[in-house]
């Protein structure tokens, strides 16, 4: 259990929000273009990462909107929180 | 050659009060080079070390371990055993396990406390009932014994069980395995080092791996916290740390870790004398010798090793218990504690080979490792020692992945595991 600043909401219970998993899977331009493997690396394989994370959040019981988190996934502390399309701020 | 455990060794270490008991497994420093090499002594780790070296005759074998045997998920489970599953890969496989465990005590001369007190699976809404009935069918094809009950016949086995029509989640019914049941998790550990011991296998503990050695394509050995070691075969059973363990390979595999959470009360007396399972509520619950009711909670959905879970899973859980079961209402939780499991995005495990030869991986077991760990062991043992997998894990593999045959067992399975 931990809080989370939401960035349109503030700091709000882990329980209002829903994870989306790992954050900037570009989706596939051209899916016809790809090969199965393709497919496969796209739409299953995670990297899974003990220690920092970028992944994605939805603050369902709230605003509803998604936005992205850094997070040590280690110790579930949260490094940054910011919103979609922006660039991650840390590495 | 080991003392047998029996009833005539225990009155003699009775009379040295029971202080020259021999040590069931040795702990020996790592060779310089196995012929092959588990990573993660759990369960699932220690059987595979044990039918590689009983059925396939690789003595000069050797398990790491990071921390201590069983400290893992193997210590963590809610201890379910059962092979009630929908699909038919998976009927076999977990069947294959559930025939070992019937034998297991006497085969590893190690009580491991099997005990066949059934497991009971229960619809609240019509849906429910149609999937349950439907795995009920889809059972007895396989040859798994299953039976549908009804609410009297629910209310009969379970009578503690809550059967009023009123509640808010109301029990239409259920189905019944009476082979499953439950077993003593570290006894599980415990017996299979003891066995694989005594067969030659090395198991080595607090020893963490640090890096995969590769030669192109090949594995060469791995890099530890004591040391090199060579070897041309690696098994990893790392459960929720095995995208770790793949990444020092370069791999990238189709898993998410996540905290799973269970909890156990104080002891009282015997109240509860089956295995009750809820997936609907997401509640199940068993009583343990001790007398300790053992209950399972869900998974939270974000990635995290951090062994700890959200409070409100346990509420949830614990809402639903109190619904099902009014008598819990004053009972005190005595401890709660997380494990850390590796999902499949099919909710199946892989047993299989990789693109690096000579590097195999026995995981995404998920929520319902424990069941499996004999049969897990023997499968993952036969996949290693021959570099095929065995018919009963082939469908297993990780290439489903890619030609997108998978073993659905999402919901499939009607419960939770």
């Amino acid at each position: 259990m931990f809080l989370i600043n939401c960035p349109f909401c503030g700091e709000r219970e882990q329980s209002e929000f829903k994870a989306g998993g790992e954050a900037h899977i570009v989706r596939p331009k051209q899916p016809t273009e790809l090969s199965d493997d393709e497919w496969a690396e796209y739409l299953f394989m995670r990297k899974n990462i003990k220690g920092i994370q970028f992944e994605r959040w939805n603050h369902v019981h709230g605003c509803r909107k998604w936005f992205n988190m850094v997070r040590d996934t280690s110790n579930d502390q949260i490094k940054a929180v910011y919103k979609m399309g922006e660039k991650p701020p840390v590495k | 050659m080991k003392n047998k455990y029996s009833i005539f060794s225990l009155i003699k270490n009775a009379f040295s009060y029971h202080e020259n008991w021999e040590k069931a497994w040795k702990d020996p420093e790592p060779k310089k080079e196995y012929d092959a090499i588990i990573v993660g002594g759990g369960g699932h780790g220690l059987a595979t070390a044990y039918y590689l070296a009983k059925k396939h005759n690789m003595k000069n074998i050797a398990v790491v371990e990071k921390g201590w045997i069983g400290g893992g998920n193997t210590g963590r489970n809610t201890t379910i055993i059962r092979s009630n599953y929908l699909w038919d890969a998976s009927a076999g496989l977990y069947d294959h396990a559930l025939k070992i465990w019937e034998g297991l005590s006497q085969e590893l001369n190690y009580n491991v406390m099997f005990s066949q007190r059934g497991v009971m699976n229960l619809a609240h809404n019509l849906q429910d009932v149609r999937d349950l009935k439907r795995r009920t069918h889809a059972n007895r094809l396989n040859g798994i014994d299953a039976v549908y009950l009804n609410t009297e016949e629910v209310k009969k086995f379970c009578p503690i069980i809550n059967t009023s029509q009123d509640i808010r989640y109301p029990v239409l019914g259920g189905t019944l395995q009476r082979r499953a049941g439950t077993a003593r998790h570290d006894a599980v550990a415990w017996g299979y080092a003891r066995g694989a011991d005594e067969m030659g296998v090395d198991i080595i503990q607090n020893c963490e791996v640090k890096g995969i050695k590769r030669n192109g394509d090949t594995v060469e050995g791995i890099e530890t916290t004591k040391g090199f070691i060579k070897t041309k075969k690696i098994g990893v059973v790392a459960a929720g740390h095995s995208s770790v363990i793949a990444n020092m390979a370069g791999l990238k595999l189709p898993l998410e870790s996540k905290p799973l959470q269970a909890l156990v009360s104080e002891p009282v007396k015997p109240i509860i004398d089956t295995v009750v399972m809820s997936n609907a509520v997401h509640a199940y619950v068993s009583q343990s010798d001790k007398g300790e009711l053992v209950i399972g909670a869900g998974t939270d959905d974000y990635v995290s090793y951090s062994q700890k879970g959200s409070h409100d899973i346990v509420e949830g859980t614990l809402n639903a218990i109190l619904e099902l079961y009014p008598i819990f209402s004053r009972m005190r939780m005595l401890r709660q504690w997380g494990g850390i499991v590796d999902i499949c995005p099919d909710a199946s495990p892989i047993i299989s080979k990789t693109s690096i030869k000579g590097l195999y991986f026995n995981c995404g077991w998920g929520t319902g490792g424990f069941k499996a760990t004999p049969g897990s062991g023997d499968l993952f043992a036969h996949t290693i020692a021959n570099d095929e997998p065995h018919k009963l894990n082939a469908a297993f593999n990780m290439n489903r992945f890619v030609s997108g045959d998978l073993v659905d067992e999402h919901g499939a399975a009607a419960v939770a595991h």
